[in-house]
């Protein structure tokens, strides 16, 4: 918008991108100090995930129980209902639980980051603190970054544990599947690669949200308009990211 | 001072949770994966197979319908060109024959396969580092529609009259009696 020479969709697209890169490295590079204040990340741990664990346990629980539902009756056609572990758990693993929970966490964490931030920038907290000599990425931004990067895995996790809970709450009390072939078939099937593939997804996924959400808040312009703005475009550019990004990530994972 | 506690034992909660989900997942889930608690009790024996299908390790071996262990190991003796399964038995199932009979079963039609085992005669029981005998090996659909269908094409009076030493009881009598 303020830079004059004639930028049309595709350039600012461009300018953009390249700004969110140039942020990352700049942010990397404060990381590297701010875990000297271990204390400012714990708080942002506790801020991003561990209260966003209600609301992803509740829906790790029915995005379990539907997966359940909809397999048992598909499967039911073909006469195996035991597989019914191995689909609800490698469907879990793989994609719900770190796509699900990456999307959550950036309806519930990322907007909250993005906000937080535009305001400090609004009222101009940011710029008091670059006149009292504290830098505010290495302060405000670094440890909102590590906070949520380290607490997207373990929310993935929580996530996929209580959806396999969800998925035998439904297959095998309500619809009568033997617990026993439930889950050693689980176990038979679920390869360590299939676990990895999904604790991987989520952390590039917590890192995408984390990136996103900061910068976004960080560079948002000071203003409520903008405020606002600014967290609109986090849930966006981090839902799309991720959708994205998954299908890379598991066409990568396949052979 | 409050806030902070109420904060770091949160955060803590939230650590411990997260990680012991990831454990979980990472360990038990996966059969391939480190088991917690070492090695479980129970003796071990062995037995050859000319084919075992897709039996994994961690597939269960079942008496009578019941588990009584799982498949520990399985590698290929190049010798006599079989597949050697170990097998680790549960401690109180004690007094398995030695004589027993195992096969390769499926669960369902298109479930996992695990091993049946099928009482013998004897009064001396099986022991850490007894050997099963008497096998059967997995049943591979494929060759059974082939053999289905050689056998059909053989029992057929059309075209394989000659040699028909199964259907040669029925054999004079034409197809009717048969359906």
């Amino acid at each position: 918008m303020s830079n004059g020479s004639g930028s049309g969709p595709i350039t600012e697209a461009l300018r953009r991108s390249g700004a969110v890169v140039i942020f990352l490295f700049k942010l990397l590079w404060q990381c590297i100090p701010s875990l000297a204040r271990p204390r400012l990340i714990v708080m942002q741990i506790y801020n991003a995930g561990a209260r966003s664990l209600i609301i992803i346990m509740l829906s790790g629980f029915f995005v379990g129980a539907v997966l359940a539902l909809q397999g048992y009756t598909l499967l039911q056609r073909f006469g195996s209902e035991e597989a019914l572990g191995t689909a609800a758990a490698l469907g879990l693993l793989r994609e719900l639980g770190p796509v699900v929970t990456a999307l959550l966490f950036a309806g519930r964490a990322g907007t909250a980051l993005t906000s937080e931030i535009g305001l400090m920038r609004a009222t101009d907290q940011l710029t008091a603190m670059e006149i009292m000599a504290v830098n505010p990425m290495r302060y405000v931004a670094a440890p909102r970054f590590l906070g949520g990067v380290i607490a997207m895995p373990l929310l993935a996790g929580v996530f996929n544990l209580v959806g396999l809970f969800g998925a035998q709450a439904i297959g095998v009390w309500q619809m009568g599947v033997d617990k026993g072939s439930f889950w050693s078939q689980m176990q038979s099937a679920v390869d360590f690669r299939d676990t990895w593939e999904g604790i991987s997804k989520s952390l590039v996924f917590g890192v995408t949200c984390s990136l996103i959400a900061v910068h976004e808040g960080y560079n948002s312009e000071p203003t409520a308009a903008g405020v606002g703005l600014a967290t609109t475009r986090t849930v966006v550019a981090s839902s799309v990211l991720i959708l994205l990004l998954d299908y890379i990530l598991t066409a990568a994972f396949l052979d | 001072m409050r806030a902070h506690r109420t904060i770091e034992i949160g955060t803590g909660l939230f650590v411990l949770l997260g990680f012991a989900a990831l454990v979980f997942l990472t360990t038990q889930l996966p059969s391939s994966g480190l088991k917690l608690g070492g090695p479980k009790a129970g003796y071990h024996v062995t037995a050859e197979f000319d084919n075992i299908g897709d039996l994994k390790t961690g597939s269960p071996v079942t008496m009578a319908g019941v588990r009584v262990g799982e498949v520990e190991s399985i590698r290929f003796d190049p010798q006599s060109y079989k597949a050697v399964v170990g097998l680790r038995i549960d401690p109180q199932y004690n007094q398995i024959p030695e004589d027993s009979f195992a096969a390769i079963q499926t669960q369902g039609l298109l479930g996992g396969k695990y091993i049946g085992i099928s009482p013998g005669g004897t009064d001396t029981y099986l022991k850490d580092g007894s050997h099963i005998d008497q096998t059967q090996s997995a049943i591979v659909l494929e060759s059974l529609i082939n053999k289905f269908f050689a056998n059909y094409a053989s029992s057929n009076p059309g075209s394989g009259s000659g040699s028909g030493s199964s259907s040669g009881k029925s054999g004079d009598s034409q197809e009717e009696p048969k359906k």
